[in-house]
C-alpha cells in the first residue's frame, strides 16, 4: 500500500519541532505499524537522511515502550492494543497518517517520537510497592485470596505503564495509571498494611511530576491497550479520600 | 556415581563438597559475611534490570549495599523478562502429584540433556519454593482456585503440575514485583538507577572486575563507573539470529565485551528454538512472537497426513487424514514433549512437504477438542490474551480455526561461564540469569527461565557475593585508575569509527544477512560443511561491515542506528564463536542437533564419553581463534541415560 505520513520531528528536548511529510510506498499490508516505520527509516538512511526516532522494544504489546499518537489517538485509538500490535491492514490505501509523540508536559520529548516517561517511575517510588524484604516472606498458601479479588488485582496489574492514558487526557492526568497500581496492591491482603501510605504517596508523586487532574471523561480507558477499567479511578478516589481523612484526623 | 575421569582445565567451579542435597545449605553456612555497618561502604554495579538484575539490585540494597543499576530501556520495568508468558516452576507439590525438589532437579537435568552442572541445578530446585513465597508476598497476582489457594498448570518435559502462572502474563507480573522492589529501594536511596544507559565495556584491574564504561543513550556521554563488584544480568543472545522472540534491543554486547576482557564464554551453540511461535509472514518482519508453551496443555499439534491436503482449509481435512505427530511419536508426553524435540518434529514434517500456511513453514495448533470439552469461555479465561495477540498479528480467529505455529529462536542456554558462586573467571564479575550458562544444559524446560532469573537475583547472589566482597577493601579502585580512562578512550574511538565509515549498507541489512546465515547453518539442524561455510561467510560479512556500514547522525545525541551498529558489530564476532562451538561439538544434545549424529529414528545422539563437558571459550586476541577449555561434568546423583519422551 501507499501512504502519506506526517511525522513529528524534533531534534531534542529543547529544539522546536515540526511535522514533516514522507511518502511510504509499497508497504505490505501484513506489516505492523512499526515495521512500516522501519521500512521508511531504511529508505531515509539510504538516501542520507536522518531516520525517525521512536521508542519500541518487545514488539508484542507487553513492555510498554512504544508510544505513538496516530491520527490524534494514542496507539491508534483502536483500544486494547499497543502501537506495535497495530497492523497496516487497519489502514486504507492512500491514507494520510499523522504520527506524533505522547504529548504531556510530564513526558518531555527526547527526540522525534520518543519521550521521557520517568515520571511514572517516580510515582511508583511514591508507594507503588509492598515492602517485603527478600527472604522474609511467609508460606505462599498461608493467605488464601478469593478468586474474584485475585482476578480484580490481576486485571489492574496488567497495566504496562505506556502512558497512553496520559496522552489521551486533555489534562494529561495520570489517574488511570495510579489507579491501576492502587487497585492492584490495595485489593490484596498483602497490600493492606501500607494501603494509606501508598495511595497518599503515589497521588502526591503524581502531582509533583506535573500531571493534571482528572475530570472524569475516561478518554484514558478508551485508549488503554490493557483495557484497565475506569472504575479503578473511583476506587483510587475512595482510597485517597479515606487515607486523607485519616491523616487529617490522626496525623 | 557417573564421574568423569578427565581433568577439567577451566578454573575451579567452587562446588561445595558433601552430599548434593546439603551442598547449598552448607555453602551458605561456610560463606563469609559482611557486617551490616560495613555493607554500605561497598558499591555493587548491576547491569540489566530484568528478573535477575532487578531482584539482585533490590535484594542487595535491602541488605545495605550501595547499588547502581543500569538498563538500556527508558524504565527498568521494560526489561524483556516482561514478555515471558506461561509461568514459573516451583517444587511446592501443592497438587499432591508426586513433585519434590529432587524431581524438579532431575527433570531439569534430564531436560537439559545431561549437560548442566548438577550442584547448580539442585540449588535452583531448592530455592524455587522460596521464590513463590517471595513473589506472593510482593502481591504478584498468580492465578488462584476458588478456595483462594494458588493454581498450577503443566509445562513441557514434566509429568507433574508445578507451574505457577498469571494468565499469559507471568513474566510481566513477576518483573513488576521485582521492579517495584527495586523502585522501593531507589526511593529509599539504596539504589541509583541509570535508565537509557548502555554498558559498552568492562573495566578489569589486576584481574578483578572493578567497573564499567557506559554511554548515555540520550546525550551520548561516555562515562566510567567504578564498583567493588560487577553483576551482569543482561539476558541472552538470541538476536544473533536477527529474527527471534527477543525484544528488538536484546543484545550480546555486555557479555561479549566482558568475554573480550577475559571472561570465558560457555556453550554458545546451545540455543533454544521454541516450537510455538507465529510463523514468518514476509521479509519485512522485524521479530517473531511466541505463543506460550502453556497452549500445548489444551492444543493439539497436527499437519495433514498427505501433502496434497496442505492447501485446503483445516476444517476440510477429515480427522483420519490428520497426523497428530507429537502424540504419535511421543505418546507418554504427547503435545507436551520438550521444546527441542517438538521443534525438530515440526521441522521434520515441514521438510517432508506437509507444512501448512505460506511457504509450508507452519503446523497447526488446534483447540477444537478442548473448546468442545471445556467450552470457549474456559479457553478464553486461560489463554485470552494469547488468542488476542494471535488475532492482531495474523488476522485469524483461533477459536474457530487452528493456530498456525512454527519454531523460532527464543532463549539461549549458553552464556558466560560461572562457578557455583555465579562468579566468572574474572574475579568479582558475577553473571546472573540467561546471561550465564549454568542451569539449563543443552535445553531449557518451559517455565524454568523465570525460576532461574529470580533464583539468581533474590537468593543466590545475595548469599554468594559477600564471599567475594569480603576479600576486597571497599572503594579500593576508583575511576582515577588509568584503566578507566583507557577503556573510556577505546569506547569513544569505537563509536567514532562506526560513525566515520559512511558506507552504503544499512546496519539492519547486515543484521538480517547474519541472522539468515545463522538460522540456515546454525539453527535447528547443523552440519560440519554448513558450519564451515557459515564461519567463512561471517568473517567476510564482518569485514564488509567495517568498511561499508552506513551509520547516520552523530555520537552526541539520541542515535538509535548507532546503538544498533554497536550491537550488530558484536553479533558479527559472536556469531562466529557460536558456529565454532557448534562445529567442535561432534554430538547432538538438546538444542544442538548435528545432522551427522542421530539415531536411525532421527533422535539426537549424545556422546557422553567424549562430550560431557562444558565448552568454555577464552578470547585469544583473535576472534577467529578462541581457545577451548573444558569443564568435565561430574554427576553424583543422576546417571546418564538416553533422554526418551516416548
Amino acid at each position: 500500500m501507499n501512504l502519506t505520513l506526517k511525522v513529528w520531528r524534533q531534534k531534542n528536548r529543547n529544539a522546536p519541532g515540526h511535522l514533516a511529510e514522507y511518502q511510504a510506498r509499497d508497504i505490505p499490508v501484513d506489516a505492523s505499524f512499526l515495521e512500516m516505520l522501519d521500512i521508511v527509516n531504511e529508505r531515509l538512511i539510504e538516501s542520507g537522511d536522518d531516520p525517525i526516532a521512536f521508542d519500541h522494544d518487545c514488539r508484542e504489546g507487553i513492555c510498554g515502550m512504544c508510544s505513538l499518537t496516530i491520527n490524534g489517538k494514542p496507539h491508534g485509538g483502536k483500544g486494547g492494543v499497543t502501537t506495535c500490535q497495530l497492523h497496516m491492514r487497519e489502514f486504507q490505501e492512500g491514507q494520510t497518517i499523522v504520527i506524533e509523540p505522547f504529548r504531556a508536559s510530564a513526558f518531555p520529548v527526547v527526540k522525534d517520537l520518543a519521550v521521557n516517561r520517568s515520571a511514572f517511575d517516580r510515582i511508583i517510588q511514591g508507594g507503588g510497592f509492598i515492602s517485603v524484604r527478600t527472604g522474609s516472606a511467609p508460606e505462599a498458601n498461608g493467605t488464601p485470596i478469593a478468586k474474584d479479588v485475585a482476578d480484580r488485582a490481576f486485571a489492574a496489574a496488567a497495566c504496562i505503564g505506556c502512558g497512553a492514558c496520559v496522552a489521551a487526557c486533555k489534562n494529561a492526568s495520570a489517574m488511570l495509571f495510579v489507579a491501576a497500581k492502587v487497585t492492584h496492591l490495595n485489593s490484596v491482603p498483602q497490600g493492606q498494611p501500607e494501603r494509606d501510605r501508598r495511595v497518599l504517596g503515589m497521588v502526591r508523586a503524581m502531582d509533583a511530576a506535573g500531571f493534571g487532574n482528572c475530570t472524569n471523561q475516561y478518554e484514558c480507558a478508551a485508549v488503554c491497550p490493557k483495557e484497565i477499567p475506569a472504575d479503578a479511578i473511583a476506587r483510587l478516589n475512595r482510597d485517597y479520600g479515606t487515607a486523607a481523612i485519616k491523616e487529617a484526623l490522626v496525623g | 556415581m557417573s564421574s568423569n575421569p578427565r581433568q577439567s582445565d577451566t578454573p575451579d567451579a567452587a562446588i561445595p563438597s558433601g552430599p548434593l542435597a546439603t551442598k547449598w545449605s552448607r555453602h551458605k553456612m561456610n560463606a563469609r559475611l559482611i557486617n551490616p555497618a560495613n555493607r554500605r561502604k561497598y558499591h555493587v554495579i548491576v547491569v540489566g534490570s530484568g528478573l535477575a538484575g532487578a531482584a539482585a539490585a533490590a535484594s542487595l540494597s535491602e541488605q545495605g549495599y550501595k547499588v547502581s543499576c543500569f538498563c538500556y530501556q527508558d524504565s527498568p520495568r521494560r526489561a524483556h523478562s516482561i514478555a515471558a508468558q506461561g509461568g514459573i516452576n516451583a517444587a511446592k507439590n501443592y497438587q499432591n502429584d508426586g513433585d519434590s525438589v529432587h524431581r524438579l532437579f532431575y527433570d531439569t537435568i534430564k531436560g537439559g540433556d545431561f549437560r548442566a552442572r548438577e550442584a547448580n541445578v539442585h540449588r535452583l530446585a531448592e530455592v524455587s519454593v522460596n521464590i513463590i513465597d517471595q513473589c506472593v508476598a510482593q502481591g504478584v497476582p498468580f492465578a488462584r482456585e476458588y478456595g483462594g489457594l494458588l493454581a498450577n498448570r503443566s509445562f513441557g518435559g514434566a509429568q507433574v503440575s508445578r507451574t505457577f502462572y498469571a494468565a499469559g502474563q507471568t513474566g510481566q507480573q513477576l518483573l513488576l514485583g521485582a521492579y517495584q522492589a527495586l523502585e522501593k529501594e531507589i526511593a529509599a536511596g539504596g539504589v541509583k538507577m541509570f535508565p537509557r544507559t548502555e554498558m559498552l565495556d568492562l573495566v578489569v584491574v589486576d584481574g578483578h572486575a572493578k567497573g564499567i564504561v557506559t554511554r548515555d543513550m540520550v546525550t551520548g556521554e561516555v562515562t566510567a563507573h567504578a564498583g567493588d563488584a560487577v553483576l551482569l544480568a543482561t539476558g541472552g543472545y538470541g538476536n544473533v539470529f536477527y529474527l527471534s522472540t527477543n525484544a528488538m534491543g536484546c543484545n550480546v554486547t555486555a557479555t561479549w565485551r566482558a568475554h573480550k576482557r577475559g571472561a570465558l564464554f560457555a556453550n554458545p551453540c546451545y540455543t533454544q528454538i521454541h516450537p510455538t511461535c507465529i510463523p514468518v509472514a514476509g521479509s519485512f518482519q522485524s521479530k517473531l512472537t511466541l505463543m506460550s508453551e502453556s497452549l500445548r496443555n489444551d492444543g493439539r499439534v497436527w499437519v495433514p497426513k498427505r501433502k496434497e491436503d496442505c492447501g485446503k482449509p483445516a476444517a476440510e481435512i477429515a480427522e483420519e487424514a490428520r497426523d497428530y505427530f507429537l502424540e504419535r511419536k511421543y505418546p507418554s508426553f504427547g503435545n507436551l514433549a520438550p521444546r527441542d524435540i517438538s521443534s525438530r518434529a515440526a521441522k521434520e514434517v515441514c521438510d517432508e512437504g506437509r507444512g501448512v500456511g505460506p511457504g509450508g513453514l507452519g503446523v497447526y495448533l488446534d483447540f477444537a477438542d478442548s473448546i468442545k470439552r471445556l467450552g470457549e469461555a474456559a479457553i478464553r479465561e486461560r489463554y485470552g490474551n494469547l488468542f488476542q495477540i494471535y488475532h492482531e498479528i495474523t488476522g485469524e480467529n483461533a477459536y474457530t480455526q487452528p493456530m498456525r505455529i512454527f519454531p523460532a529462536v527464543h532463549y539461549t542456554m549458553g552464556g558466560l561461564w560461572v562457578d557455583y558462586n555465579l562468579m566468572s573467571n574474572v574475579q568479582g564479575l558475577h553473571v546472573l540469569g540467561e546471561a550465564n550458562f549454568s542451569d539449563h544444559g543443552a535445553n531449557r524446560l518451559g517455565a524454568s527461565a523465570l525460576m532461574q532469573g529470580l533464583a539468581d537475583g533474590y537468593f543466590v547472589v545475595p548469599a554468594t557475593l559477600p564471599n567475594y566482597l569480603a576479600t576486597q577493601k571497599p572503594g579500593s579502585v576508583t575511576t582515577a585508575h588509568p584503566q578507566f580512562a583507557a577503556v573510556c578512550d577505546e569506547v569513544a574511538q569505537r563509536v567514532s569509527k562506526l560513525l566515520s565509515i559512511k558506507g552504503k549498507r544499512t546496519v539492519s541489512s547486515f543484521h538480517r544477512e547474519l541472522g539468515l546465515l545463522m538460522w540456515d547453518e546454525c539453527g535447528m539442524a547443523r552440519t560440519k560443511d554448513g558450519l564451515l561455510q557459515a564461519i567463512e561467510k561471517i568473517k567476510a560479512l564482518r569485514e564488509e561491515f567495517w568498511t561499508n556500514v552506513m551509520v547516520p547522525g552523530s555520537g552526541e545525541e539520541f542515535n538509535q542506528q548507532l546503538e544498533l551498529a554497536g550491537r550488530v558489530a558484536d553479533f558479527l564476532e559472536f556469531g562466529e564463536l557460536t558456529c565454532i562451538d557448534a562445529l567442535q561439538r561432534e554430538e547432538s544434545c538438546g538444542g544442538h542437533f548435528r545432522v551427522e549424529h542421530q539415531t536411525p529414528e532421527g533422535e539426537a545422539l549424545r556422546d557422553d564419553d567424549d562430550f560431557s563437558y562444558v565448552a568454555a571459550w577464552a578470547y585469544s586476541g583473535d576472534v577467529s581463534r578462541p581457545q577451548l577449555h573444558k569443564e568435565w561434568l561430574t554427576y553424583e546423583e543422576v546417571h546418564f541415560s538416553t533422554r526418551s519422551y516416548k
